[in-house]
């Protein structure tokens, strides 16, 4: 059964796009992405969740892909808008692919083609609801950037979505080093992931984080962050707030 | 070859499993005056003749760059080949506004090659007539490519087309095995001295040639007559006594005004728009 919102644009003689409908909200999405430039190459964490809504509906959702030989897709915010930008970069891949020349997209080139493809689509007012992030690393440079539904793009050496951006950001700003080990970036990450996980309700328990590398990419088994909750001020939570407000 | 009853439509072929429109447009390319490229492995270097077909006008523009990474130098019907010329432009700076990167030129001359191929296979249109030395950089390096009016196209170390561009062939053929690991200035020197070879006796001027580099780190640019006449100067002093032409020694310099170049013998009427 499909649903589709009625809508009345009027007839289709006056009136050109009568028929067609354009994104109005995002109905599965993902959450935060947090990514970070370290020693060999680029780390990006996420959690693999899908909510509908407010609803924690699904648990199981890989939101970090690897996209050639050489480049790391993360992307939150609608879940089947990043299948459909998959399909399109899986098709630029085969037909680079196919020239069999030497010659292969690097993360740069996948970036920019992705920054089109976002801004052409919000001049359309039919955006792809995503924040992505692209990294990787080619001819030993990493390369870490971000393009959003509206289009904006830029390159940096950490970045996040959505709640990234305003729990990880600050972490890193301060916490960042362009020499990490992997093990430090891990760390780092986990870090912010653990934040996210206490503060972002949409964020789930289950996590995985991405490495690429100039040898590969290398998608970790999904984990589980040790939480806590003994902190003393959650054993009683109401003790500051008696009476009636 | 002569005219016969299969040569009418690029469409038809000849018994004997020939295309003749297509090879009297590689003629085309014969006519035109002499363009060389050659490459090392991280330059590329386009050089070629200067005619004008008056005393009182200028000659024409031969050598084009595509982007920063790529040039072209061209022989036959120019104005064909300024169309192309503009077509690669096209498709270099798409890619470059996509992709922010430079177009592997090994892509590009794919698509020249196939848009020449649409020109045999149409019968209400014809082949372009003009050769391309399409000079550029990928990821593995320079390279110098020769496409051709039938659509094909070859990666050389060193080639020359148009008029009397077999002498150009022979010099580079002794000397081309060198070429991988010449430093660009050898390059030049070797492609100026190629030109000098299609000249056949005819003092080598820095006016009578267009000079053009690219490599690795340098972006497309020309030479300018300063730089060109002190190259020719390193060797002008010494004649060389046996770069041996094939064929006709003509022993004072032809004159070079009397419009269009006949390349070798046997040759008919040169069209005014063929250079």
């Amino acid at each position: 059964m499909t649903f589709t919102i009625p809508i009345d644009n009027g007839d289709a003689v006056k009136n050109a796009e009568a028929d067609s409908q354009r994104t109005l909200y995002p109905y599965v999405t993902g959450t935060s992405i947090v990514a970070i430039k370290y020693k060999d190459g680029v780390l990006m964490a996420s959690d693999m969740g899908g909510s509908y809504g407010s609803t924690l509906r699904y648990k199981n959702i890989e939101r970090v892909k690897a996209i050639g030989k050489h480049s790391l897709l993360g992307a939150s915010g609608e879940i089947s808008d990043f299948q459909e930008i998959l399909r399109y970069l899986d098709e630029l891949v085969l037909n680079d692919n196919m020239w069999d020349d030497g010659n292969s997209f690097g993360p740069k080139e996948v970036h920019n083609y992705l920054t089109r493809v976002m801004y052409n689509r919000r001049n359309k007012f039919n955006p792809l609801w995503n924040t992505l992030v692209l990294g990787g690393v080619k001819n030993g440079e990493s390369y870490l950037g971000m393009v959003s539904m509206i289009g904006v793009s830029f390159e940096d050496n950490h970045v996040a979505t959505g709640f990234g951006n305003h729990l990880a950001r600050p972490i890193l700003r301060d916490e960042w080093r362009a020499d990490l080990s992997f093990e430090e970036g891990v760390k780092l990450l986990e870090k912010c992931m653990r934040v996210l996980l206490y503060r972002d309700r949409s964020a789930i328990n289950k996590l995985q984080i991405a490495k690429i590398t100039e040898e590969g990419v290398t998608v970790s088994q999904p984990y589980s962050l040790k939480t806590f909750w003994e902190f003393q001020a959650f054993h009683n939570p109401t003790a500051g707030a008696q009476g009636s407000w | 070859m002569f005219r016969n009853q299969y040569d009418t439509d690029v469409t038809t072929w000849s018994p004997t499993g020939r295309l003749f429109q297509v090879e009297y447009a590689m003629e085309a390319v014969k006519q035109g005056s002499a363009a060389i490229g050659l490459r090392s492995r991280s330059h590329v270097v386009l050089a070629c003749v200067n005619k004008a077909q008056s005393e009182l006008s200028s000659h024409q523009k031969k050598i084009f760059k595509v982007d920063d990474h790529i040039g072209v130098a061209i022989a036959g019907l120019t104005a064909d080949g300024r169309v192309l010329s503009r077509y690669m432009r096209s498709e270099a700076i798409n890619h470059s506004f996509t992709y922010e990167s430079p177009l592997p030129v090994g892509r590009l001359v794919v698509h020249l090659a196939d848009k020449a191929q649409v020109c045999t296979q149409r019968s209400w249109k014809r082949p372009y007539g003009v050769g391309l030395l399409v000079g550029g950089l990928d990821e593995s390096g320079a390279h110098l490519y020769y496409n051709c009016p039938s659509g094909n196209y070859f990666e050389y170390q060193a080639f020359a087309i148009g008029s009397r561009s077999q002498a150009a062939k022979t010099y580079l053929e002794r000397r081309f095995e060198s070429f991988g690991d010449s430093s660009k200035e050898d390059l030049i020197k070797d492609a100026i001295l190629a030109v000098r070879e299609t000249l056949q006796g005819e003092t080598l001027k820095s006016s009578l040639c267009t000079v053009s580099v690219l490599g690795v780190g340098e972006p497309f640019h020309f030479l300018d007559q300063e730089t060109i006449q002190k190259v020719i100067d390193t060797f002008e002093k010494v004649p060389e006594e046996e770069e041996g032409e094939a064929g006709e020694g003509e022993a004072e310099a032809a004159p070079a005004e009397q419009g269009g170049d006949g390349g070798g013998a046997g040759d008919q009427d040169v069209a005014p728009m063929e250079m």
